[in-house]
């Protein structure tokens, strides 16, 4: 039928793995605003998840990586992390190959996606499903933008490949809902994993939800890694969703959490 | 140096459990079919993740080897600093440290 949701959120392992090494007065109220997305979500009974990850080399690797990859598999399983470590649990989320064909074929028309019959989720989608999905209810069609191994897809390549999601969600009988995942700024999983550059952070937010196209596309992948870290090559995944949404956009929550290493980010976008 | 095939085992033990049962039975043997050099050979089978991390392995894989050796998180951190102090500065990739060496970013 359509895209009926359109948003981003954060994905970081710590989000769940140390989440009792967390301030709860930090932590409670972002976990709040992902049950808060979580509801938004399911009040536009959606057919489909799609959700839009930066994944780290669970799946794609620098022996074949694509720039951009959808899902077309009938199962997934994750996290592919220990549960233990990442403190979510093992699931296997449904996929529907026919639908993923379908929204594949229509994105091939403006971007060259790759696509994937097997898919292991990582934290990247395990983490955001964890909140958004707990009770494993919805169908997943998992997305993959390459911004761990450069050379990386140029911004506006995000910006027409959220156009190309919309298209192909708009194209379908089905009920789309997005979620994209990823930054803003951070320096995960290095002895710099904490360090959030909070000014980038807000000035990326309002340029997000203003959804200005130009000031959006205007950083430099040398800007975003001196400024906002190799994480903030995710922000991709945010660029994308503004494509996709086409409105303002709403963050609903946004704060520092430096334990879980990212500014956590909850957000959504008008579907205009 | 061969970061691409040191990467590429992490990467390997990350998503393949075949994998990581034969690294906990026979460590060298899972390292037979990849060129890497003494050194890359010689952390990997220590354990060493400060050198992992100076050799740059990217974090994103190199934190899943961490938990995989049961390493805790501060640890993990910890141990990377004290990497970059043994062997200097992060030598390729996009992980190199921009704090300085006692400074605990999230208090870790």
């Amino acid at each position: 039928m359509s895209l009926v949701y359109c948003g981003v959120c954060s994905h970081a392992p710590g989000i769940t793995s140390r989440a009792e090494m967390a301030d709860p007065a930090l932590r409670d109220p972002f976990y709040a605003a992902l049950e808060n997305q979580r509801q938004e979500i399911m009040a536009t009974k959606p057919d489909a998840l799609m959700i839009v990850a930066a994944e780290h080399f669970a799946n794609f690797f620098m022996n074949n990586m694509p720039a951009y990859a959808v899902g077309m598999g009938e199962s997934y399983t994750g996290p592919i992390e220990d549960p233990d470590w990442l403190k979510v649990p093992l699931r296997t989320a449904k996929g529907n190959p026919d639908l993923g064909r379908r929204l594949v074929a229509e994105m091939l028309e403006t971007v060259d996606v790759a696509y994937a019959e097997e898919w292991q989720f990582d934290h990247g989608i395990s983490v955001p499903l964890h909140f958004l999905d707990p009770n494993n209810e919805l169908t997943i069609i998992p997305v993959n933008i390459n911004c761990q191994g450069p050379p990386l897809t140029p911004l506006h390549r995000a910006w027409t490949f959220g156009e190309a999601i919309r298209r192909a969600a708009d194209s379908v009988p089905e009920r789309i809902a997005l979620v994209c995942t990823g930054g803003i700024s951070h320096w995960p999983a290095t002895p710099d994993s904490g360090k959030i550059n909070e000014a980038w952070d807000r000035e990326f937010i309002t340029r997000w939800e203003a959804n200005d196209r130009a000031a959006m596309l205007s950083y430099t992948d040398a800007e975003t890694y001196r400024d906002a870290g190799q994480g903030g090559f995710e922000i991709r995944t945010f660029i994308t969703a503004a494509a996709a949404g086409g409105g303002k956009g709403d963050v609903q929550f946004f704060a520092p959490i430096p334990i879980f290493a990212v500014g956590c980010t909850v957000g959504r976008i008008e579907i205009a | 140096m061969s970061l691409y095939q040191l990467s590429k085992v992490l990467y390997v033990l990350n998503r393949d459990d075949a994998a990581k049962r034969l690294w906990q039975a026979e460590p060298a043997s899972l390292l037979e079919g990849y060129d890497l050099t003494d050194e890359e050979r010689t952390a990997l089978l220590e354990h060493d993740i400060g050198l992992l991390y100076v050799l740059g392995v990217n974090g994103q894989i190199l934190m899943h080897f961490a938990a995989l050796c049961g390493i805790a998180w501060a640890d993990y951190i910890r141990l990377m600093r004290e990497g970059v102090e043994k062997y200097g500065p992060v030598r390729a990739g996009l992980y190199a440290m921009t704090t300085q060496f006692n400074e605990r970013v999230a208090g870790v």
